[in-house]
């Protein structure tokens, strides 16, 4: 189960890696699902079935339809990799990769030092996660429920084109009034 | 069932965090930006999953599906927002939506 494990980590890592360097916005949407289903695989490894479901459901399946709509919608294809190619030089990118790396570099420190290994092998049911969900997270769960109409009315409304009026007499200039 | 520890997972964590923010500050294109937002969700919940498991109790996989909802939320108004700014400006370049002033 732990050969299993990082081989899954390494699967994640490098496809991870894949979405932030390709040029074509389809390919790194393909990586980007790679990533997210081996995501969803270390949850199940873990011990957290019902996240791992609700990953390749939503995430997986929903968010990534959202994507490939939008890449449909605005024709994102040779034109943007050839844009691509061009913005991604070494000059560009090597800065923010280096402050990143060091970031990364404090935060391995910082894990270096915690002590003794702990191995996970707790399996958390989806009753439970139910139980805690809907009892001592009920106000939890309304507000996410508020931000989400709200995502609804909002896209909708950033979404809706201005409609022109035909009629010269219909149309709206407010430097006149 | 014995996976790893909760130091590699963590570890594992920063790393994806880390290349989601390597991304959002090499790419100039706005929708590579909002895939990278994604990754470093992810790495968030990946946390979160991982504490969840290590102490046996089910509020990792709550928060956990908090930040799906949230990510959820945050994707459609960003898409809707890159529309817009493509009818706007016939470019994903975040460098054109100066004149925002912001």
């Amino acid at each position: 189960m732990t050969t299993a494990w990082y081989i899954t980590a390494a699967i994640t890592l490098v496809s991870t890696l894949m979405v932030i360097t390709r040029h074509y916005p389809v390919h790194a949407l393909l990586y980007l699902n790679v990533s997210l289903i081996s995501l969803a695989l270390l949850f199940y490894l873990m011990g957290a079935h019902f996240a791992a479901l609700l990953q390749i459901i939503i995430y997986a399946g929903a968010i990534m339809v959202l994507f490939i709509f939008v890449i449909m919608l605005l024709n994102l294809g040779q034109e943007t990799a050839t844009q691509e190619k061009r913005w991604l030089k070494p000059k560009v990118w090597i800065g923010p990769c280096l402050l990143a790396l060091i970031l990364l570099v404090q935060f391995t420190y910082s894990l270096s030092l915690s002590k003794g290994e702990t191995y996970i092998n707790n399996v958390v049911e989806p009753k439970a996660v139910a139980l805690s969900l809907f009892q001592s997270y009920m106000i939890g769960v309304q507000l996410a429920a508020l931000l989400l109409m709200a995502a609804v009315v909002g896209a909708a409304h950033i979404g809706r084109h201005k409609r022109t009026n035909v009629h010269r007499f219909l149309q709206h200039k407010p430097d006149e009034s | 069932m014995t996976t790893a520890s909760i130091d590699n997972v963590l570890l594992l964590a920063g790393l994806l965090f880390t290349i989601g923010v390597a991304g959002v500050m090499m790419r100039k294109n706005i929708f590579f930006m909002l895939l990278s937002v994604e990754i470093m969700l992810n790495a968030a919940g990946l946390a979160f999953i991982a504490a969840g498991s290590h102490w046996g109790q089910p509020d990792g996989q709550v928060m956990f599906i908090f930040i799906l909802a949230m990510a959820a939320a945050e994707v459609s108004i960003g898409l809707s927002l890159i529309l817009q700014i493509y009818h706007l400006h016939k470019s994903l370049d975040i460098d054109n939506l100066k004149e925002m002033n912001g």
